[in-house]
């Protein structure tokens, strides 16, 4: 990976339509060699249109598609050099095992003994030796899925595409698999992408996530970056949890107002004075008890609520009339010591620099995943 | 939902990137422009002649609906109509209605015997439709064997006999709608009417017959389509009584009268469109009815009904039985009523030439099976597989041949091949132009059944050929045909026992040299010969059972070999 | 693929015209059963030809052929009612020619021009078929005339053939036309229309409906009734006492006949001796003299017949069809 190298994938503004629908808007990408890479977005968001694209199976309106510095976007997807994975597998039902990862091979005009070899390696690979002359239909899901991972890779081809890969398995294979992928393209250096809705999923795999929202990409960044600095309202809500305040903004820059209540917060590129603006804070940034006493951004919220969740409780606290309610996570040990019951009043503190601001002025409805 | 509207997407330039012209875009684009220009040159374009024959006279002058007037105000012909419309529905109710309670019986029941009544129910579709206008003369004719024997004359020639040799052919195929209806039915509404005390009755008023009312409605149009569009019966049977298919036959065959002739046959379109029109609403609606969580209802237990049952299935089949044991029987006797002498001289065929139109016939339905399986089946599948902006219309022209009689189908034919000058007279007068009508004619089934076994399918079998440098012919080789095969086979079996026994487009296309077995049926009949007439039809009946037959040895092989990979259902 | 572009070579392959070699197409709408009596001497007389036939009842065949002049199909028409050539001539659907033997046949039986357009083989006539047992079950008279089948007993009982399509059909009401006159043929008809059961398609059916007893009288012509009785069908043959209408049938060569030298073989045969001889089993006469007549038939036609006036029939043929449609086609 230096710098002079053309990215893997490179996409300058795409935008795709299907008759009045708009599917993207203007994406543009680029994939660094043996990078993984997630599209992470809500359902319709166009993620599996983008990787259409990219394959050469749906056409752009708009927009370059270059792989390796070369543009792509004229090329018919069998000259692209790919292997694909999708959700149904579409694993050929009539050909054993065996046959199904060598389809691709067979086409290359390589000698049987050749194609036996690259078979038997691919097998090895997905540990699924034992299963070779077996159908489709004889396997687990877990197992089909590493049959269409391994027929997608014995080609050897310079990219991976995988389209929501493990969303028809269920929880705990989906677990073991994930690892296992991971392991798989980093061992291989293969570059890939992979398109999920679960953002755990990609927070977990991929060395940088793509954050898509009705057609437009909403930021790219490692799962961090996405984490910490979500660059919109959308993003910090679709990716984790956070609370959000509707305020507006100060005379004095860095300070807003919730009603009467002043909050100062992050810094942020001055808005004229009474401009709504949301303010976002993560459960878990939420000072809770006697640490809030002399902090900055002080309230009082009372218990409306309770939620164990296993390592941490989710206390939902009524802020009176002025406000939702917010959200905070506290691990075990604190849950005792604050002394958090039902309609218990407990003083709280928003960090400052845990209050990010997003300019979107009325925030919708649904708000977060 | 977000400001992603008209505006923002009219901000996007409409055509798409195109990529490299590569052999398989080449490959794909030629054949679909090929199954495009099929079913312009063969559907599209005959069918305009005929809508533009009826508004010309004889002269080729144009004149409007001068020949509708015409046809409306000439008493005689415009009886026709209404004939048409009340002999298909009288047929119509009483063929949904026997075949109706026949289902009830094989579906609902555990009465003994099931699987024999299944298979002789099935036997009219082997018989060219004349064939029981034939027997029904032999049986309860003037001087036929019950009229000999009882005295008593049911004067069977007119509507009468139309009706109820009408609903003998037409039962099958009713039975296998209101089979398929009934078998979906779901135990748990019968489990509820029964806690909720409701009685027998009112749970077949409530449940039973509102769970196959799409079933119902579905039969309902098929047998009212074939009756009206229907010319062996009438034509053998219907004594002074003219319908509109004998009208069409009669003006082209008899007076070649074109342009009435298409007149006739842009009226007779109007009732089987509006039929085909309904049946494909009906039909949408009905996937919604049985939900996956349905239970499989376990047959009922009255021993009276049972027994009510049986009695009446075994009545219909013997009279089933009957009528090809007449056919049968007549054909093997010297001269039926007078002399049962038996002889094998009505098959020797010498007024037609001997076995030729038989092996025609069987040729034709061969080439058919063949050239009609390819073709749906590749058909379907450029419409499934290969989107473009084309699908839509050439699935629509796919599924419209069954909308059109036979008679029009035939007629727009000789406008089509036997025009002055055309590069399509070669055509005319050849086999395969008789294969080409049965395929066009019986398309729009098999082509319904490949789409729905493809759809099936996995969209993305292409897709990921694709991305490994494999051709879509050779993915659709490997992988789409062999799991279709068992459709495939299904689909060549339909159009084989249609070509075998098919009349009506026919009639107006066999040439010297290409007679087919069904026509020289109804020539014999013509001119009297009915004793080989039914001979003939033994003949068409055993090969098409043989065929059958041997389809279903087929199948058998298929399944054998593909339960490997079939066996156990996946769980993803 | 490959299965694909297989059938449709064969396709493609089908639809090329055969070979020609030494094909000849015939239309006729002589009765089945003879054509193949005739077809056995052709093939073994001119075995280089390929004979491919279309039979047809005559006012079809000749509507068929009307129909396909601007694409014609037929090189020969073959035993098709005078009155019908006589229109096919007038339409300039016919190439004149001098068969092979022509001075034998008489000269009533041809076109007058020379060389003719058409050349005559036989002479057939009406006649009814009565069925006996019938009769007696329904005691039914025997009819003698044609006054007799508008009798109140037989309602319901005749058949004949509809003139639109069989020239059996047209031969019998035009010889009533012409011996009744018009209106009174006309209404001669429609009385005759009261007791009718059926119009078929086919000369030869009514006949062979009376023979298998599901009608009591069939309008036919005499080969056919002769043909029933001798089979063993309780029919009688009855030749009406006003005179039986008749027919000529004839052989001509269609305008630019594809197969043209084939075509004169054929017609040639058609008028030859070996011909004469098989078409004198079937009819009352054939056209060239000295030929034996069937059993059971009237030695001398003219004694049984009311004569014909071709030319009345071929002019007034549409106008009478028409009229017969709409009184009683229903
Ligand atoms: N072939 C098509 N025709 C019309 N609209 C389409 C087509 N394919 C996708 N769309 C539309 O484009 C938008 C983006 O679709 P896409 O399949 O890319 O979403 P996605 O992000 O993959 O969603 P999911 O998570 O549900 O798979 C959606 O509004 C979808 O309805
Ligand atoms: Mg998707």
């Amino acid at each position: 990976m230096t710098a002079h190298r053309s990215p893997a994938v490179a996409l300058e503004r795409i935008a795709k339509k299907f008759g009045h629908v708009v599917a993207l808007r203007d994406a543009s990408l680029a994939v660094a060699e043996g990078e993984f890479v997630c599209f992470l977005g809500p359902s319709g968001c166009g993620k599996t249109t983008l990787l259409r694209i990219i394959a050469g199976l749906e056409r752009q309106n708009v927009g370059v598609v270059r792989m390796a510095g070369r543009d792509v976007s004229h090329l018919p997807p069998s000259e692209r050099n790919y292997g694909i994975v999708f959700q149904s597998y579409a694993l050929f039902p009539n050909l054993t095992v065996a046959r199904n990862i060598a389809y691709g091979l067979e086409a290359r005009r390589k000698s049987r003994h050749e194609i036996d070899g690259r078979v038997a390696e691919l097998l090895d690979l997905v540990h699924l030796r034992a299963h070779t002359q077996r159908y489709p239909a004889q396997l687990s899901g877990g197992e089909q899925q590493r049959v269409a991972l391994a027929r997608a890779l014995a080609p050897s081809p310079a990219l991976l595409l995988l389209d929501e890969p493990l969303s028809a398995l269920d929880a705990r294979v989906r677990l073991a698999l994930r690892q296992e992928i991971k392991a798989l393209q980093r061992r291989l250096g293969i570059t890939t992408i992979m398109v999920t809705h679960d953002q755990e999923e990609s927070l977990t795999m991929a060395d940088r996530i793509v954050v898509m929202n009705h057609g437009v990409i909403e930021q790219i960044g490692t799962p961090v970056d996405i984490y910490t600095e979500p660059r919109s309202r959308f993003v910090a809500g679709f990716v984790g949890h956070m609370n959000f305040l509707s305020v507006v903004a100060d005379a004095r820059p860095g300070w807003s107002r919730l009603g009467a209540l002043a909050l100062r917060h992050r810094a942020a590129p001055p808005v004229p004075a009474g401009t709504p603006v949301t303010l976002g804070i993560r459960p878990e940034e939420i000072i809770v008890g006697s640490g809030a006493r002399d902090a900055e951004n002080r309230i009082v919220g009372r218990v409306a609520g309770l939620q164990f969740l296993g390592a941490f409780t989710r206390l939902r606290l009524d802020l009176g009339d002025s406000a939702p309610p917010l959200e905070c996570d506290l691990a075990m040990g604190a849950l005792a010591e604050v002394g958090a019951k039902e309609g218990v009043e407990l003083p709280l503190a928003l960090r400052a620099d845990a209050l990010r601001v997003f300019r979107d002025p009325t925030p919708p409805a649904a708000s977060d995943a | 939902m977000p400001a992603i509207g008209p505006v923002e997407a009219a901000r996007i330039p409409t055509p798409v990137v195109r990529h490299r012209l590569d052999g398989e875009r080449v490959l794909r684009g030629a054949l679909l422009t090929g199954f495009a220009l099929f079913l312009w040159l063969f559907v599209g374009y005959p069918l305009l002649q005929v809508l533009w024959r009826s508004l010309l006279d004889n002269e080729g002058q144009f004149i409007g609906v001068a020949n509708y007037v015409r046809y409306v105000r000439t008493p005689a012909i415009a009886a026709s109509i209404t004939n048409s419309l009340w002999v298909s529905t009288a047929a119509m109710v009483l063929t949904v209605t026997l075949a109706f309670v026949y289902a009830y019986a094989l579906t609902r029941t555990r009465m003994p015997w099931r699987g024999f009544f299944r298979v002789v129910a099935m036997l009219p579709i082997f018989a060219p439709s004349l064939v029981h206008g034939i027997a029904f003369v032999y049986v309860f004719g003037n001087n036929g064997i019950l009229t000999r024997q009882t005295g008593l004359n049911v004067g069977i020639y007119g509507a009468k006999g139309i009706i109820f040799a009408e609903t003998f052919y037409c039962f099958p195929h009713a039975l296998l709608i209101l089979v398929a209806a009934l078998s979906a039915a779901d135990a748990r509404l019968y489990d509820a009417a029964a806690a909720l005390g409701a009685s027998r009755l009112r749970t077949f008023l409530t449940v039973t017959l509102p769970g196959v009312k799409y079933g119902l409605m579905s039969a309902c149009f098929v047998v009212f389509t074939l009756v009206i569009t229907d010319f062996g019966i009438p034509k053998v049977i219907g004594g002074k009584m003219s319908v509109m298919a004998t009208e069409i036959y009669n003006q082209v065959i008899g007076q070649q009268n074109f342009t009435m002739g298409a007149t006739v046959s842009v009226v007779l379109l109007i009732p089987a469109a509006i039929a085909f029109a309904v049946d494909r609403l009906v039909q949408r609606r009905q996937y919604s009815l049985v939900t996956s969580a349905a239970q499989p209802l376990a047959p009922g237990r009255s021993r009276l009904a049972r027994a009510l049952l049986f009695v009446y299935c075994a009545t219909i089949a013997a009279a089933i039985v009957g009528v090809y044991g007449v056919i049968g029987v007549t054909s093997l006797v010297a001269r039926w009523p007078y002399s049962f002498a038996f002889t094998l001289k009505h098959y020797r065929f010498d007024t037609i030439g001997g076995y030729t139109p038989l092996l025609n016939s069987l040729e034709v339905a061969a080439l058919t099976a063949v050239a009609g399986t390819v073709l749906a089946f590749v058909g379907a599948y450029l419409v499934e597989k290969c989107r473009t902006i084309a699908s839509g219309p050439l699935y629509v022209a796919s599924i419209l041949p069954v909308a059109i009689p036979g008679m029009v189908l035939g007629l727009a034919y000789i406008f089509t091949f036997n025009a002055p000058g055309s590069p399509l007279n070669r055509l005319y007068g050849t086999l395969a132009l008789l294969v080409l009508s049965n395929l066009v004619h019986y398309f729009t089934v098999p082509f319904l059944t490949a789409t729905t076994s493809l759809r099936q399918m996995d969209a993305e079998f292409e897709s990921v050929g694709a991305s490994m440098g494999v051709p879509f012919w050779k993915t659709f080789w490997r992988v789409t045909v062999p799991i279709a095969l068992p459709s495939i086979v299904g689909i060549g079996m339909y159009f084989f026992l249609n070509a075998m026994v098919t009349l009506s487009a026919a009639v107006f296309l066999v040439a010297p040299g290409t007679e087919l077995a069904a026509v020289a049926v109804l020539l014999m009949d013509d001119a009297g010969d009915t004793a080989q007439a039914a001979a003939m039809s033994v003949l068409i009946i055993g090969s098409g059972l043989l065929v059958r037959l041997g389809f279903w040895w087929l199948l058998r092989g298929i399944t054998r070999r593909t339960q490997a990979w079939t066996a156990t259902p996946s769980e993803g | 693929m490959r299965r694909l572009a297989f059938s449709l070579l064969v396709l493609v392959l089908f639809a090329m015209p055969a070979a020609a070699k030494d094909t000849v197409v015939v239309y006729t709408a002589l009765e089945p059963e003879q054509i193949t009596d005739y077809m056995k001497a052709v093939n073994k007389t001119l075995p280089n030809l390929d004979v491919k036939m279309l039979r047809l009842s005559t006012g079809d065949i000749s509507a068929r052929f009307m129909a396909e002049k601007d694409n014609m199909q037929a090189d020969v028409v073959w035993g098709v009612a005078a009155t019908n050539m006589l229109v096919f001539k007038n339409a300039g659907l016919l190439e004149a020619y001098a068969p092979k033997g022509l001075e034998r046949v008489q000269p009533l039986f041809r076109d007058k021009a020379n060389p003719p357009a058409w050349v005559g083989i036989d002479i057939y006539m009406s006649a009814f078929c009565f069925n006996t047992e019938i009769a007696k079950k329904k005691n039914l008279p025997k009819p003698a005339s044609w006054a007799d089948l508008t009798k109140p007993v037989y309602k319901n009982e005749v058949v004949m053939p509809n003139p639109n399509s069989s020239g059996t059909g047209y031969l019998s009401v035009a010889s009533i036309l012409q011996r009744m006159k018009e209106p009174g043929g006309w209404k001669y008809l429609d009385a005759l229309d009261k007791n009718m059961a059926e119009y078929t398609k086919s000369g030869s059916k009514p006949c062979k409906d009376a023979a298998a007893g599901e009608r009591a009288i069939g309008v036919s012509f005499e080969y056919v009734a002769m043909k029933m009785k001798k089979d063993g069908a309780p029919v009688e043959m009855v030749l009406p006492k006003e005179g039986s209408g008749y027919e000529m049938e004839a052989n001509a060569l269609t305008r630019k006949a594809k197969n043209n030298a084939a075509a004169k073989a054929f017609l040639d045969w058609a008028i030859s001796d070996e011909a004469m001889r098989l078409y004198s089993k079937y009819f009352a006469a054939v056209s060239v003299a000295g030929f034996p007549v069937p059993e059971g038939l009237p030695k001398d036609i003219s004694k049984v017949v009311y004569p014909n006036d071709f030319d009345w029939s071929a002019k007034n043929r549409d106008r009478i069809l028409a009229e017969w449609q709409k009184r009683y086609q229903k």
